[in-house]
């Protein structure tokens, strides 16, 4: 009797067991697709969700150049964690581009990256935007800036900077806003746990988060410039308030020690104005080492009315009133300062961070 | 090691059996399933029991017990297991419906109910939100709550005990049952006596697909849980916060407690299926 539905059962479970894995290789082919034509090399770049679309503009510029003529693209985008690792773990890449320098120095660690990387005038930044809060059209809850996130009633979104290392910006950001202010640690722990206990979806990447706010969660989404910019040009705007405080975020790049001798050029590329046009357009605030931050879209070549999407299309990116970064607020763009006393997990019996409990003691007090 | 001898058996039967010797084809055919296995499960299997292993006892023992962790890991299996036994009541009837009811839509039922299957779950994670979410159509909003979970848990499991008895329905034969019934019993008992421990390996083998795949659930209920600790956030986000950590012991570890909880329950499963079916 049992021995006919034990055999379907199996057919069954194989049947299903094939159908995932074809998923999962029509999945890998479709990361690993190649743009560009001719014949020379290939760049390999591996890079977080978000530059994908300006990487790409930059891709087809720097092929105009007398460097970048043939010169072909093999791209790989998914959260920067997950790509830092994943280079960690053998994936070929020329070029990374993460959200965090804390995701390139895994991998100097590993060795594949050169201790250097960092020490050129950019400090191994290619990308920067600001963090911003997203609210319902209109702003009915009247945000306008973080004080205004504690308040009883007000639900927010972001990204969980627990597991997803971009959304450690907001953290900061939040953070920075009291310290910088004249506050004390307590006063701005205090504030991260109210903060917290407002948080109403802590989503794993930048992404969901966005989904889950125009999916009607919330009325506050912690983001970032550059993505509420990207998501107007793509018809999917909400919008956004620059507080007086707000955190710079800076987005490191750089190349592998065995990459193609291009991948050189193709860096030096996307940190000239050409490039940084791209980002511009794209919705980043285009580098400025002497002034980080501020932007002067002459520089690169823009005005005003080139970049789509932005609040205030007269100025798309406003001067910051207090703008932290990690250099000036935060001890150094290596996080080496807060890795540990804002996010760390407590493992091998250190403490827990700041963000960390704040994040754990919101779940516990609403019980 | 030696059988003792038991009277009027013999004593060969079980040697006979280990040292039957294979033909080439079946040789061939144990070489290639044993090597597929041990690829694609045991040795992945075994590095993350290994992984979990070099943290050591202590830091195994801190990470589960990690209030947050152990508050996630405990709304996983809770939600789990109720899923599950609301899979082996539903997906029985639905089973039932498909084979012994004849309706208008039936042939279209059989088509989408694997659905759930073939959707990626990123979208019905994104379905699941819309549909379920703040301002739902339908009026039930579980966004951001425990109850989400178990929502997710319940679409991405509801064919697994379908599809394992219907096949067996398909094959039970109705003369017994009306045997039974021209005997006087009641329809209660023929469901108990004769029908049930006939699907009892069927319902008991989709139940630990159910659990299982339950256990590891990630991409159909990030969006709608809002992975709020101690409230709505599952195991497997705690496993994805350790890992961008670089705590690579301490998301193995985790894995490794819902294996063997997911084994102990494929056990127990199997132990009841033989009891009920012995019933019978």
């Amino acid at each position: 009797m049992s021995k006919q539905p034990r055999n379907l059962g199996t057919r069954r479970r194989w049947l299903a067991v094939a159908g995932a894995a074809t998923a999962a290789v029509v999945g890998l082919t479709a990361c690993g697709s190649d743009s560009g034509g001719g014949s020379d090399e290939t760049i390999s770049i591996v890079g977080f969700a978000v530059p994908e679309a300006a990487n790409k503009a930059i891709a087809a510029e720097f092929n105009k150049t007398d460097e970048g003529k043939g010169v072909r693209f093999k791209t790989s985008y998914g959260a920067s964690g997950d790509q830092s690792r994943a280079v960690e773990a053998g994936l070929k890449a020329d070029y990374v581009h993460l959200s965090v320098a804390t995701d390139v120095d895994r991998l100097v660690k590993a060795g594949l990256v050169d201790p250097s990387w960092n020490t050129g005038p950019n400090k191994g930044i290619v990308s920067t935007s600001i963090v911003v809060l997203g609210v319902r059209k209109g702003n009915p809850k009247n945000i306008k800036g973080w004080d205004d996130l504690i308040k009883p009633g007000v639900e927010v979104v972001t990204a969980n900077p627990a597991s997803s290392g971009a959304a450690r910006w907001n953290a900061l950001a939040a953070w920075g806003n009291i310290t910088r202010n004249g506050g004390t640690e307590a006063q701005a722990t205090d504030y991260l746990g109210k903060l917290f206990k407002n948080v109403v979806s802590l989503t794993n990447s930048g992404r969901d988060a966005t989904t889950a706010f125009l999916g009607g969660t919330g009325d506050v989404l912690l983001a970032y410039e550059n993505e509420a910019i990207l998501a107007a040009q793509n018809g999917q705007g909400f919008d956004y308030v620059i507080p007086d405080t707000t955190m710079l975020i800076e987005n490191a790049g750089a190349i592998l020690k065995d990459s193609t001798p291009a991948a050189k050029s193709w860096l030096d590329f996307v940190l000239s104005p050409e490039g940084q046009k791209q980002f511009a357009l794209k919705g980043f605030r285009p580098l400025n080492t002497a002034a980080p931050g501020t932007v002067d879209l002459a520089s690169v070549g823009l005005k005003a009315s080139d970049i789509k999407g932005a609040a205030d299309p007269a100025d798309p990116f406003p001067a910051v009133k207090h703008l932290l970064t990690l250099d000036t607020d935060f001890g150094g763009g290596d996080w080496g300062a807060v890795k540990d006393k804002l996010f760390g997990d407590g493992k091998d019996g250190k403490p827990v961070g700041i963000v960390t409990k704040a994040i754990a003691d919101s779940g516990k007090a609403s019980e | 090691m030696t059988t003792p001898v038991q009277e009027g058996r013999p004593v060969a039967t079980r040697p006979a059996l280990l040292n039957h010797n294979l033909t080439a084809s079946s040789g061939i055919g144990l070489g290639i399933s044993m090597l597929w296995f041990s690829l694609l499960v045991l040795i992945p299997l075994a590095a993350v029991i290994a992984t979990a292993a070099a943290g050591g006892w202590d830091e195994f023992w801190r990470t589960i017990t990690n209030e947050q962790t152990s508050s996630a890991i405990k709304l996983t299996l809770k939600a789990a297991a109720l899923v599950t036994l609301v899979n082996i009541v539903i997906g029985t009837a639905i089973a039932w419906v498909l084979v012994r009811d004849k309706f208008w839509g039936k042939g279209l039922l059989e088509l989408i109910i694997d659905i759930p299957f073939a959707l990626p779950t990123i979208v019905a994670g994104l379905v699941l939100l819309s549909l379920y979410g703040v301002n739902s159509p339908l009026g039930i909003e579980v966004a951001n709550t425990g109850d989400s979970v178990f929502l997710a848990f319940l679409f991405v499991t509801l064919p697994f005990i379908v599809r394992m008895v219907q096949p067996v329905l398909e094959e039970l034969d109705e003369d017994v049952e009306e045997a039974a019934a021209s005997l006087g019993a009641s329809r209660v008992t023929i469901f108990r006596r004769i029908i049930l421990p006939s699907l009892a390996p069927a319902i008991a083998a989709g139940a630990a697909l159910s659990f299982a795949r339950a256990v590891g659930e990630y991409g159909s209920l990030v969006l709608l849980s809002g992975n709020l600790p101690f409230k709505s956030e599952v195991a497997s986000v705690r496993i994805l916060s350790a890992i961008e950590n670089d705590n690579r012991a301490g998301a193995a570890s985790i894995a490794t407690l819902l294996l063997v909880i997911s084994l102990l329950v494929i056990i127990v499963l199997d132990v009841v299926q033989r009891r009920v079916a012995r019933r019978g």
